[in-house]
């Protein structure tokens, strides 16, 4: 391009302005992408150095393979599970005709509750569900509904999914919120003038437009669960099989025999989220072809 | 009985009646503008006739049929709103179609009905476009044709041109007008614009504070005004000091004048004359009944018409003449004289 | 019918949230047999270790807060004033940390700055706080890159850096006195967030082996029965305190401005 323009003005300029974001690129590169870079490459090399597959195909072992499915599953599902609450929540308070003053609480505590996750959160909720904790006590007591002899357990991949809500609900209530205020009221009252009942404007008008919003949600929901280590780490201690935990006990103490594992371990994980990411991406592009 | 009547409306929020007495008929085909400032009520009479706000008391009839207690969805109407109301995830064509499939309306039948909508407004290739694609004024083109499609009984208008920059909205005003007539739909058009009500209308409701203060053609409001609010809401007043003497006559700085017609009022009432900027002229008019000094105080060129502002008897006058290429605008200060006629004379009660 | 069901969502979601914040506090009150008491607490605040971890984290909590505003605002500033070609990129980077979990991110840490790597950190305790910091400020990165660039967007960047450069600033003086107090309240939020996720952060620390008050709590739990609902009151609290501040210097800014 430059060639069949006359040669005006400053000729080459080195881009000092790239230089304003140095401090802000060397960091990420530091404590980022090179971190990242090293799981990767880390994950195809064998422990002298040399290329290799091995790694990759040793993921494939039943204790493994389970530890993914279980994650996958219990990311996926309390991430459905968070969208769905926090929705109706959101919606509840934003056209359920609620008082005003109900809002604002809502949305600090959601602030708070989000927030409140890993190792106090699985304290709060062995004495709610535990054992011995407070609901489970009650119910005991007041009712002779024992819990525990109904195969419910606080450990499990059930027990899971209700404390991992107690930070996905509100994440979702969090960014849902905005996207409701942003359906306009004319859009409904458009839509009821041309003779469409509520449910076809919410089919046709509102979650084609929430949808972006809702996928994205979700995909930051998944991601946030896939990760989290300290609640269930607190909450069952370093044998339950999970990625995140079979990771963490693989670093502190190289459990699979093969410390290049742990690379290919955690390549794995940044692989799924990565996906759901690009999932995410790829439906959004899609569906939001009427966005500037 | 009328094709839209409108009984006794009354509609409060808490203790704050924002429409009282409400009563309104409006023929077939008809336009009606409701005019006033904002919270006057005039946007929520029309929410209630669109079926978004329920009567608090009184009756809405369209064709016969008592729609009161119908909801929205219910009614068989067509509305326009003021922002851009489109739905944003939708092409053009499917906000168009979106009244018919709702409907269930058969595809072949609505994707006909839809390019005839496009014609009608006049952008027939736009049918593939998203609204962000769309200019201001082609957005409420197609809010329009939107609103049509389904055939409405009625046709609702809630300030669709105030979000519009002044250029498109006398276009776009021309042709709503052009397409109702076309049509013979039903219209009621909420504004606060005075020169949109009165240049669209056949009729205009003046409102102001939940009370319909007048309902006439625009003429008539604009030059028999029937209450002080309705004179000096719609167009530019002067107030002159002078009293009524008689049933048919009054006194201006000391001039006996002759009214236009007879005023039904209490000798020794307190009154205001009035008149508009067109009807007092610059210089001694021939015929005119009253020949005053007055002092230039400032000049306002429009194009077509020259405000002036003249001191005449101690107020200040509002005057318009139209403008003439031979003859230049008045210099601010200089002398000179206004004339004026008692048939002109607008009475103003309290 | 709408209303009712709306009232019921909120109050059965409101039950959810709200029973396990009861369940706690109960527990933490019941050291003492058959009544309750607040010997939980006692023995937790009577715990040397407590008031260590805890003060641990809250120093790192500091540095990492004054880690991210020099890091943040600078960038955020440059990218809106003079590369905005720049924003995807810088944008993408900002995420990244809520797409690769933390405990991959810290994997590489260890692998990377081993004692035997270019940048032996883990080498020293100290070199582990500076890294452990520099966890902490990426963990932090996608929240505080947001807040701060929304601030920035309520003011014209152009106008106030060429008005304070006609008055001969410099550009430390431009970003200390004219950018920062102007986003004081955007940055205020991002350090306050910042607080609640350090102070309970478990897995950066815990593999990096300091003493931060998330693996002590953790220990805690695995070893008493009564301290740890206590200790999830107080970090309750915390958290709670951190986004009521965060609530207050927004607010606060509001009712300044509309004083302005």
């Amino acid at each position: 391009m430059a060639d069949d323009r006359p040669a005006q003005g400053p000729r080459f300029r080195w881009p000092v302005e790239w230089l304003g974001i140095l401090p802000f690129a060397v960091f990420a590169v530091l404590f980022l992408i090179l971190p990242t870079m090293k799981i990767v490459v880390g994950a195809f090399q064998t422990p002298e150095g040399g290329f290799t597959f091995q790694n990759i195909i040793e993921l494939n072992t039943d204790s493994i393979r389970s530890a993914y499915w279980t994650s996958i599953k219990l990311s996926f599902v309390t991430a459905l599970l968070g969208c769905a609450v926090g929705f109706a929540m959101a919606a509840a308070v934003v056209f359920g005709g609620l008082p005003k003053g109900i809002r604002s609480p809502l949305l600090t505590f959601s602030g708070v509750a989000s927030n409140f996750a890993g190792v106090p959160l699985a304290f709060a909720f062995i004495a709610t569900l535990g054992p011995v904790g407070l609901v489970t006590v009650w119910l005991r007591t007041e009712f002779g509904i024992n819990l525990r002899a109904m195969g419910f357990n606080l450990l499990s991949f059930w027990g899971l999914v209700i404390t991992y809500l107690f930070f996905q609900i509100p994440l979702m209530i969090l960014i849902i919120t905005p996207a409701l205020d942003g359906l306009k009221r004319e859009w409904r009252e458009a839509a009821a003038v041309l003779g469409a009942t509520g449910v076809q404007y919410w089919r046709m008008v509102a979650l084609p437009i929430l949808f972006p919003s809702i996928l994205g949600t979700f995909a930051l929901l998944f991601a946030n669960a896939f990760g989290a280590v300290a609640t269930a780490f607190a909450l069952t201690g370093p044998q339950l099989n999970i990625v995140p935990i079979k990771l963490f006990a693989q670093i502190r103490g190289d459990v699979l025999g093969n410390p290049n594992l742990g690379y290919a371990l955690a390549f794995g994980m940044i692989v799924i989220t990565a996906a759901a990411n690009f999932l995410y991406i790829w439906l959004r592009v899609r569906s939001e072809r009427w966005l500037k | 009985m009328s094709f839209l009547n409108l009984s006794h409306l009354e509609k409060s929020f808490g203790a704050n009646r924002v429409v009282k007495d409400f009563n309104l008929a409006v023929e077939k085909g008809e336009f009606i503008s409701l005019l006033g400032p904002s919270g006057c009520g005039k946007t929520t009479v029309l929410r209630m006739v669109a079926g978004f706000e329920v009567p608090t008391s009184g009756g809405i009839v369209i064709d016969g049929q008592d729609v009161t207690g119908l909801k929205a969805n219910q009614r068989n109407i067509g509305m326009m709103f003021q922002a851009y109301a489109l739905f944003p995830n939708l092409t053009v064509a499917e906000n168009v179609a979106f009244g018919l499939k709702v409907k269930g309306v058969a595809k072949d039948r609505r994707d006909a009905r839809v390019a005839e909508m496009l014609r009608l407004i006049g952008l027939p290739e736009m049918g593939g476009r998203y609204p962000f694609q769309l200019s201001g004024g082609q957005q409420q083109r197609v809010a329009l044709a939107r609103a049509l499609a389904p055939s409405p009984r009625v046709l609702l208008l809630d300030e669709p041109l105030s979000a519009l920059d002044a250029k498109v909205r006398v276009s776009l005003r021309n042709e709503i007008r052009e397409i109702q007539r076309e049509l013979g739909i039903t219209t009621i058009f909420v504004t606060h614009d005075q020169e949109e009500a009165l240049s669209m209308s056949d009729r205009v409701v003046v409102m102001n504070g939940g009370i319909a203060e007048q309902v006439g053609a625009p003429f008539e409001v604009y030059n028999r005004p029937a209450t002080r609010f309705v004179a000096t809401f719609v167009g530019t007043l002067n107030i002159f000091d002078g009293k009524v003497t008689g049933p048919e006559t009054a006194e201006v700085a000391g001039v006996p004048v002759r009214l236009a017609e007879p005023v039904a009022v209490a000798q020794g009432a307190r009154l205001s004359l009035a008149l508009r900027p067109e009807a007092v002229h610059l210089g001694r008019k021939e015929g005119a009944e009253v020949v005053l000094p007055a002092v230039i105080q400032g000049v306002e060129f429009l194009g077509s018409i020259i405000r002036v502002r003249a001191e005449v008897a101690g107020s200040v006058v509002a005057l318009d003449t139209f403008n003439r290429s031979d003859a230049p605008p008045p210099a601010i200060g200089t002398q000179a004289e206004v004339s004026l006629s008692g048939r002109d004379l607008i009475v103003l009660q309290d | 019918m709408m209303r009712l069901v709306a009232w019921g969502t909120l109050v059965l979601g409101c039950l959810y949230f709200l029973l396990p914040l009861l369940g706690m506090t109960e527990f933490s009150l019941k050291m003492r047999r058959g009544e309750y008491s607040l010997d939980a607490y006692r023995v937790v605040f009577a715990d040397p270790r407590f008031w260590e971890t805890f003060g641990y984290s809250l120093a790192l909590s500091a540095a990492t807060i004054v880690v991210g505003v020099v890091l943040v605002v600078p960038t955020a500033y440059w990218v809106r004033l003079r590369l905005p070609q720049a924003r995807p990129f810088v944008e993408f980077v900002t995420l990244l940390p809520l797409v690769i979990p933390a405990i991959v991110i810290v994997f590489g840490y260890i692998r990377l700055y081993n004692t035997s790597s270019f940048l032996p950190l883990t080498g020293s305790a100290f070199g582990t706080d500076i890294l452990l910091t520099m966890g902490y400020a990426t963990l932090a990165l996608p929240y505080m890159y947001r807040s701060v660039d929304t601030g920035l967007r309520t003011i014209d960047v152009g106008v106030l850096t060429e008005a304070a450069q006609s008055l001969g600033a410099g550009w430390f003086t431009i970003l200390a006195r004219i950018i920062l107090p102007n986003v004081m309240v955007a940055v205020l939020s991002g350090a306050f967030l910042t607080l609640a996720i350090v102070m309970g952060e478990f897995t950066m620390a815990a593999l990096l082996n300091r003493p931060a008050f998330g693996p002590y709590m953790q220990l805690l739990g695995a070893n008493r029965a009564y301290e740890p609902p206590a200790l999830a009151v107080i970090a309750f609290a915390i958290t709670w305190g951190c986004m009521g501040l965060m609530q207050l210097v927004t607010r606060f800014a509001k009712h300044e401005r509309a004083k302005a």
